[in-house]
Protein backbone atom coordinates (compact mmCIF):
# COMPACT_ATOMS: atom_id res chain seq x y z
CA UNK A 1 0.00 0.00 0.00
CA UNK A 2 1.19 3.53 -0.85
CA UNK A 3 1.02 5.85 1.66
CA UNK A 4 1.70 9.59 1.08
CA UNK A 5 1.05 13.08 2.22
CA UNK A 6 -2.11 14.64 -0.37
CA UNK A 7 -3.85 17.37 -0.95
CA UNK A 8 -0.90 19.55 1.43
CA UNK A 9 1.56 22.10 0.32
CA UNK A 10 4.47 20.32 0.01
CA UNK A 11 6.96 23.16 -1.57
CA UNK A 12 7.08 26.52 -2.26
CA UNK A 13 9.01 27.87 -5.07
CA UNK A 14 9.40 31.55 -5.38
CA UNK A 15 11.52 34.47 -7.18
CA UNK A 16 10.81 36.73 -4.24
CA UNK A 17 10.63 35.55 -0.59
CA UNK A 18 8.84 38.30 0.90
CA UNK A 19 6.14 36.98 -0.11
CA UNK A 20 6.01 33.45 1.74
CA UNK A 21 6.24 32.93 5.01
CA UNK A 22 5.57 29.12 7.26
CA UNK A 23 6.15 25.89 7.24
CA UNK A 24 7.00 24.01 3.80
CA UNK A 25 9.65 24.01 2.61
CA UNK A 26 10.81 27.11 0.46
CA UNK A 27 12.79 27.14 -2.66
CA UNK A 28 14.16 30.61 -4.04
CA UNK A 29 14.73 30.93 -7.59
CA UNK A 30 16.64 33.72 -8.96
CA UNK A 31 14.05 34.49 -11.68
CA UNK A 32 11.07 32.88 -13.23
CA UNK A 33 13.29 30.29 -15.41
CA UNK A 34 14.89 28.58 -12.48
CA UNK A 35 11.17 28.27 -10.82
CA UNK A 36 10.00 26.60 -13.12
CA UNK A 37 12.81 24.46 -13.82
CA UNK A 38 12.81 23.54 -9.71
CA UNK A 39 9.26 23.71 -10.17
CA UNK A 40 9.69 20.87 -12.69
CA UNK A 41 12.20 19.13 -10.64
CA UNK A 42 10.12 18.88 -7.59
CA UNK A 43 7.04 17.53 -9.44
CA UNK A 44 8.86 14.36 -10.64
CA UNK A 45 10.07 13.43 -7.67
CA UNK A 46 7.32 13.93 -5.30
CA UNK A 47 4.86 12.51 -8.06
CA UNK A 48 2.81 15.69 -7.52
CA UNK A 49 1.90 19.23 -9.58
CA UNK A 50 2.98 22.46 -9.47
CA UNK A 51 0.39 25.33 -9.41
CA UNK A 52 1.32 28.87 -9.97
CA UNK A 53 -0.21 31.64 -7.83
CA UNK A 54 0.33 34.44 -10.37
CA UNK A 55 2.50 36.26 -8.16
CA UNK A 56 5.79 34.53 -8.83
CA UNK A 57 4.99 32.61 -5.83
CA UNK A 58 4.72 28.31 -7.41
CA UNK A 59 3.10 25.61 -5.15
CA UNK A 60 3.53 21.91 -5.18
CA UNK A 61 0.97 19.66 -4.13
CA UNK A 62 -0.26 15.96 -4.70
CA UNK A 63 -3.56 15.17 -5.10
CA UNK B 1 -40.11 -39.24 -17.75
CA UNK B 2 -37.94 -39.11 -20.89
CA UNK B 3 -39.94 -36.41 -22.15
CA UNK B 4 -39.36 -34.61 -18.69
CA UNK B 5 -35.78 -35.20 -19.22
CA UNK B 6 -35.56 -33.05 -22.51
CA UNK B 7 -37.47 -30.36 -21.79
CA UNK B 8 -34.90 -29.75 -18.87
CA UNK B 9 -32.04 -30.14 -21.60
CA UNK B 10 -33.83 -27.62 -23.29
CA UNK B 11 -34.07 -25.31 -20.62
CA UNK B 12 -30.72 -25.78 -19.74
CA UNK B 13 -29.66 -24.64 -23.23
CA UNK B 14 -31.89 -21.74 -23.54
CA UNK B 15 -30.01 -20.27 -20.71
CA UNK B 16 -26.58 -21.00 -21.20
CA UNK B 17 -27.21 -19.24 -24.21
CA UNK B 18 -28.73 -16.59 -22.74
CA UNK B 19 -25.77 -16.28 -20.85
CA UNK B 20 -22.92 -16.75 -23.64
CA UNK B 21 -25.71 -13.91 -24.97
CA UNK B 22 -25.27 -11.35 -22.78
CA UNK B 23 -21.20 -12.33 -22.31
CA UNK B 24 -20.66 -10.05 -25.21
CA UNK B 25 -17.11 -8.27 -25.04
CA UNK B 26 -17.24 -4.69 -25.69
CA UNK B 27 -14.66 -1.49 -24.86
CA UNK B 28 -14.73 -2.43 -21.45
CA UNK B 29 -13.48 -5.26 -21.84
CA UNK B 30 -15.21 -6.90 -18.53
CA UNK B 31 -14.50 -10.34 -18.61
CA UNK B 32 -11.66 -10.50 -21.14
CA UNK B 33 -9.91 -13.44 -19.93
CA UNK B 34 -10.82 -16.81 -20.65
CA UNK B 35 -11.24 -18.00 -17.27
CA UNK B 36 -13.62 -14.91 -16.37
CA UNK B 37 -15.90 -16.38 -19.56
CA UNK B 38 -15.44 -19.99 -17.67
CA UNK B 39 -16.62 -18.79 -14.25
CA UNK B 40 -19.14 -16.93 -15.42
CA UNK B 41 -20.62 -19.51 -18.22
CA UNK B 42 -20.39 -21.92 -15.42
CA UNK B 43 -22.52 -20.40 -13.09
CA UNK B 44 -24.91 -19.68 -15.83
CA UNK B 45 -25.20 -22.93 -16.13
CA UNK B 46 -25.96 -23.81 -12.57
CA UNK B 47 -28.02 -21.70 -12.89
CA UNK B 48 -29.83 -22.62 -16.11
CA UNK B 49 -30.18 -25.96 -14.49
CA UNK B 50 -31.42 -24.98 -11.23
CA UNK B 51 -34.21 -22.95 -13.02
CA UNK B 52 -35.37 -25.62 -15.33
CA UNK B 53 -35.82 -28.34 -12.55
CA UNK B 54 -38.48 -25.83 -11.12
CA UNK B 55 -41.41 -26.34 -13.10
CA UNK B 56 -40.79 -30.29 -14.18
CA UNK B 57 -40.39 -30.68 -9.89
CA UNK B 58 -43.54 -28.75 -9.48
CA UNK B 59 -45.20 -31.41 -12.11
CA UNK B 60 -44.22 -34.19 -10.17
CA UNK B 61 -45.30 -32.73 -7.15
CA UNK B 62 -41.78 -31.92 -5.77
CA UNK B 63 -42.78 -28.95 -3.93
CA UNK B 64 -39.96 -29.16 -1.66
CA UNK B 65 -37.51 -28.98 -4.75
CA UNK B 66 -38.16 -25.24 -5.24
CA UNK B 67 -36.74 -23.85 -2.09
CA UNK B 68 -33.50 -24.77 -4.53
CA UNK B 69 -33.73 -21.48 -6.21
CA UNK B 70 -33.55 -19.83 -3.07
CA UNK B 71 -30.15 -21.53 -2.73
CA UNK B 72 -29.65 -19.74 -6.46
CA UNK B 73 -29.78 -16.44 -5.09
CA UNK B 74 -27.79 -17.12 -2.06
CA UNK B 75 -25.13 -18.23 -4.62
CA UNK B 76 -25.77 -15.48 -7.27
CA UNK B 77 -25.35 -12.75 -4.23
CA UNK B 78 -22.09 -14.20 -4.34
CA UNK B 79 -21.32 -13.43 -7.65
CA UNK B 80 -22.25 -9.42 -6.98
CA UNK B 81 -19.45 -9.37 -3.87
CA UNK B 82 -17.11 -11.49 -6.11
CA UNK B 83 -17.08 -8.77 -8.94
CA UNK B 84 -17.00 -5.61 -6.80
CA UNK B 85 -14.24 -7.00 -4.53
CA UNK B 86 -12.33 -7.80 -8.13
CA UNK B 87 -12.98 -4.62 -9.47
CA UNK B 88 -12.22 -2.65 -6.54
CA UNK B 89 -8.63 -4.03 -6.30
CA UNK B 90 -7.43 -3.51 -9.98
CA UNK B 91 -8.61 -0.07 -9.74
CA UNK B 92 -5.58 0.71 -7.17
CA UNK B 93 -3.41 0.13 -10.06
CA UNK B 94 -5.42 2.01 -12.73
CA UNK B 95 -4.78 5.42 -13.16
CA UNK B 96 -8.04 6.57 -14.37
CA UNK B 97 -10.07 4.36 -12.33
CA UNK B 98 -13.85 2.99 -12.86
CA UNK B 99 -14.93 4.87 -9.64
CA UNK B 100 -17.34 2.85 -6.98
CA UNK B 101 -20.29 3.69 -9.09
CA UNK B 102 -19.58 2.28 -12.52
CA UNK B 103 -18.12 -0.96 -9.96
CA UNK B 104 -20.86 -1.33 -8.36
CA UNK B 105 -22.89 -1.08 -11.63
CA UNK B 106 -20.92 -3.67 -12.88
CA UNK B 107 -21.42 -6.27 -10.40
CA UNK B 108 -25.23 -5.61 -10.26
CA UNK B 109 -25.13 -6.48 -13.75
CA UNK B 110 -23.44 -9.13 -13.62
CA UNK B 111 -25.60 -10.67 -10.71
CA UNK B 112 -28.78 -9.86 -12.39
CA UNK B 113 -27.46 -12.01 -15.52
CA UNK B 114 -27.78 -14.94 -13.63
CA UNK B 115 -31.57 -14.17 -12.30
CA UNK B 116 -32.46 -13.14 -15.88
CA UNK B 117 -30.57 -16.92 -17.24
CA UNK B 118 -33.07 -18.55 -14.86
CA UNK B 119 -35.86 -16.28 -16.37
CA UNK B 120 -35.34 -17.75 -19.46
CA UNK B 121 -35.08 -21.25 -18.18
CA UNK B 122 -38.44 -21.14 -16.43
CA UNK B 123 -40.25 -19.33 -19.13
CA UNK B 124 -38.34 -22.36 -21.81
CA UNK B 125 -39.29 -25.46 -19.53
CA UNK B 126 -42.66 -23.99 -18.59
CA UNK B 127 -43.81 -23.35 -22.32
CA UNK B 128 -42.56 -26.68 -22.84
CA UNK B 129 -44.52 -28.56 -20.39
CA UNK B 130 -47.68 -26.82 -21.24
CA UNK B 131 -47.41 -27.10 -24.88
CA UNK B 132 -44.34 -29.45 -26.17
CA UNK B 133 -40.60 -28.83 -27.03
CA UNK B 134 -40.59 -26.67 -30.38
CA UNK B 135 -42.84 -24.01 -28.80
CA UNK B 136 -40.67 -24.22 -25.50
CA UNK B 137 -37.66 -23.37 -28.06
CA UNK B 138 -39.10 -20.55 -29.44
CA UNK B 139 -40.29 -18.73 -26.36
CA UNK B 140 -36.91 -19.43 -25.19
CA UNK B 141 -35.16 -17.59 -27.88
CA UNK B 142 -37.79 -14.69 -27.57
CA UNK B 143 -37.00 -14.44 -23.77
CA UNK B 144 -33.39 -14.07 -24.40
CA UNK B 145 -33.60 -11.26 -26.76
CA UNK B 146 -36.31 -9.56 -24.86
CA UNK B 147 -33.71 -9.40 -22.24
CA UNK B 148 -31.31 -8.20 -24.17
CA UNK B 149 -33.65 -5.46 -25.10
CA UNK B 150 -34.90 -4.69 -21.73
CA UNK B 151 -31.69 -4.93 -20.11
CA UNK B 152 -30.17 -2.36 -22.68
CA UNK B 153 -30.43 0.47 -20.16
CA UNK B 154 -29.95 4.11 -20.91
CA UNK B 155 -27.06 5.74 -22.29
CA UNK B 156 -24.82 9.40 -22.17
CA UNK B 157 -26.75 10.23 -25.92
CA UNK B 158 -30.19 9.57 -24.30
CA UNK B 159 -29.75 12.21 -21.77
CA UNK B 160 -27.03 14.43 -23.01
CA UNK B 161 -25.93 16.36 -26.17
CA UNK B 162 -21.73 16.76 -26.41
CA UNK B 163 -20.41 19.28 -28.20
CA UNK B 164 -16.83 20.37 -28.31
CA UNK B 165 -14.90 23.22 -26.41
CA UNK B 166 -12.51 26.00 -26.63
CA UNK B 167 -9.44 24.61 -24.94
CA UNK B 168 -7.55 27.55 -23.52
CA UNK B 169 -5.73 29.26 -20.40
CA UNK B 170 -6.56 32.49 -18.57
CA UNK B 171 -3.09 33.39 -16.73
CA UNK B 172 -2.44 30.08 -15.24
CA UNK B 173 -6.04 28.71 -14.97
CA UNK B 174 -6.61 25.91 -17.81
CA UNK B 175 -10.23 26.40 -19.01
CA UNK B 176 -12.90 24.91 -21.46
CA UNK B 177 -15.27 27.92 -22.76
CA UNK B 178 -15.98 29.46 -19.32
CA UNK B 179 -15.66 26.34 -17.17
CA UNK B 180 -12.53 26.37 -14.83
CA UNK B 181 -11.01 23.18 -14.74
CA UNK B 182 -7.75 23.71 -12.83
CA UNK B 183 -4.45 25.73 -11.83
CA UNK B 184 -1.16 24.34 -13.91
CA UNK B 185 1.71 26.02 -12.90
CA UNK B 186 4.51 24.36 -15.42
CA UNK B 187 5.10 25.88 -18.77
CA UNK B 188 5.78 23.01 -20.19
CA UNK B 189 2.53 20.89 -19.63
CA UNK B 190 0.79 23.96 -20.19
CA UNK B 191 2.04 24.17 -23.70
CA UNK B 192 1.70 20.37 -24.27
CA UNK B 193 -2.03 20.47 -23.15
CA UNK B 194 -2.75 23.27 -25.99
CA UNK B 195 -0.76 21.60 -28.25
CA UNK B 196 -2.84 17.91 -27.70
CA UNK B 197 -5.41 18.41 -25.04
CA UNK B 198 -8.98 18.35 -25.78
CA UNK B 199 -12.12 19.68 -24.28
CA UNK B 200 -15.21 19.01 -24.67
CA UNK B 201 -18.75 20.73 -23.15
CA UNK B 202 -21.42 18.33 -22.12
CA UNK B 203 -24.99 20.10 -22.24
CA UNK B 204 -27.78 17.90 -20.16
CA UNK B 205 -30.88 17.62 -21.52
CA UNK B 206 -33.28 18.26 -18.87
CA UNK B 207 -33.05 18.80 -15.39
CA UNK B 208 -33.42 14.99 -14.98
CA UNK B 209 -29.76 14.72 -16.83
CA UNK B 210 -28.78 17.47 -15.04
CA UNK B 211 -28.85 15.98 -11.42
CA UNK B 212 -27.46 12.70 -13.06
CA UNK B 213 -24.57 13.79 -14.78
CA UNK B 214 -24.03 15.88 -11.21
CA UNK B 215 -22.90 12.62 -9.59
CA UNK B 216 -19.29 12.11 -9.36
CA UNK B 217 -19.40 8.69 -10.15
CA UNK B 218 -21.28 9.23 -12.84
CA UNK B 219 -18.36 11.61 -14.46
CA UNK B 220 -16.13 9.19 -13.33
CA UNK B 221 -17.60 7.02 -15.31
CA UNK B 222 -17.89 8.72 -18.54
CA UNK B 223 -13.87 9.72 -17.94
CA UNK B 224 -12.90 6.47 -17.23
CA UNK B 225 -14.94 5.58 -20.59
CA UNK B 226 -13.16 8.51 -22.50
CA UNK B 227 -10.04 7.10 -21.66
CA UNK B 228 -10.47 3.35 -22.29
CA UNK B 229 -11.33 4.30 -25.47
CA UNK B 230 -8.95 6.80 -26.97
CA UNK B 231 -6.69 6.71 -24.52
CA UNK B 232 -4.92 9.43 -22.26
CA UNK B 233 -1.45 10.54 -21.91
CA UNK B 234 -1.35 10.46 -17.96
CA UNK B 235 1.49 9.09 -16.77
CA UNK B 236 2.18 8.39 -12.89
CA UNK B 237 3.72 11.03 -10.82
CA UNK B 238 2.28 13.32 -13.76
CA UNK B 239 -0.66 14.57 -12.76
CA UNK B 240 -0.66 17.82 -14.82
CA UNK B 241 -2.31 15.03 -17.69
CA UNK B 242 -5.31 13.87 -15.53
CA UNK B 243 -8.57 14.01 -17.35
CA UNK B 244 -11.05 15.98 -15.40
CA UNK B 245 -14.58 16.99 -15.80
CA UNK B 246 -15.61 20.16 -13.84
CA UNK B 247 -19.12 21.72 -13.75
CA UNK B 248 -20.48 25.00 -14.41
CA UNK B 249 -22.49 25.79 -11.56
CA UNK B 250 -24.93 27.95 -12.98
CA UNK B 251 -25.95 26.22 -15.86
CA UNK B 252 -25.22 22.56 -15.27
CA UNK B 253 -23.47 22.09 -18.07
CA UNK B 254 -20.21 20.11 -17.64
CA UNK B 255 -16.84 20.82 -19.20
CA UNK B 256 -14.36 17.61 -19.89
CA UNK B 257 -10.56 17.35 -20.66
CA UNK B 258 -8.47 15.17 -21.56
CA UNK B 259 -5.00 14.65 -23.27
CA UNK B 260 -5.73 11.63 -25.53
CA UNK B 261 -3.30 9.77 -26.99
CA UNK B 262 -5.48 10.25 -30.63
CA UNK B 263 -6.56 13.39 -30.92
CA UNK B 264 -9.60 12.65 -32.57
CA UNK B 265 -12.52 14.77 -31.18
CA UNK B 266 -15.44 12.84 -33.38
CA UNK B 267 -14.21 9.61 -30.94
CA UNK B 268 -13.99 11.55 -28.09
CA UNK B 269 -17.40 13.11 -28.17
CA UNK B 270 -18.86 9.39 -29.51
CA UNK B 271 -17.12 7.49 -26.16
CA UNK B 272 -18.83 10.01 -23.94
CA UNK B 273 -22.26 9.19 -25.49
CA UNK B 274 -21.46 5.41 -25.24
CA UNK B 275 -20.93 5.59 -21.57
CA UNK B 276 -23.80 3.59 -19.86
CA UNK B 277 -26.17 6.39 -17.22
CA UNK B 278 -24.86 4.23 -14.02
CA UNK B 279 -28.63 3.06 -11.87
CA UNK B 280 -26.93 4.02 -8.97
CA UNK B 281 -26.28 7.73 -10.53
CA UNK B 282 -29.70 7.98 -12.18
CA UNK B 283 -32.02 10.89 -10.42
CA UNK B 284 -35.40 12.28 -11.49
CA UNK B 285 -36.60 15.03 -9.92
CA UNK B 286 -38.74 15.81 -12.76
CA UNK B 287 -41.14 13.11 -11.75
CA UNK B 288 -42.08 14.48 -7.91
CA UNK B 289 -44.41 17.68 -7.82
CA UNK B 290 -41.57 19.79 -6.15
CA UNK B 291 -38.97 18.91 -9.19
CA UNK B 292 -41.76 19.76 -11.90
CA UNK B 293 -42.49 23.20 -9.96
CA UNK B 294 -38.74 24.29 -8.87
CA UNK B 295 -37.86 23.72 -12.90
CA UNK B 296 -40.04 26.03 -14.42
Amino acid sequence: MEVGIKETILAIITTDPQKVFGSSPVFIAKDKEEANRIGLLLSRILKAMVHDLENGVYIVVKH
Amino acid sequence: MKDMASIVILGVIMGVAARIFMLRNDYRSYPSYPHGYVTHISLGFIAAFLASLAIPALMEKEYTAVTFLVLAAQQFRDIRNMERETLSKLEELSLVPRGLDYIEGIAKVFEARNYLVMLVSLTTTGFAVFFNLQIGAIAGIISIFLTGFLMRGQFVRDIAEVKPGKLHFEKSLLMVDDIVIMNIGSPEAKEKILQDGVGVVIHPKDDNARATLNNLGQRQAILHDVAALVGSKLETGEPDFTPLMRKNVDTGKLALFVVPNEKDIECIIEAIYRTPVLESATQKPLSSDIGRKAAD
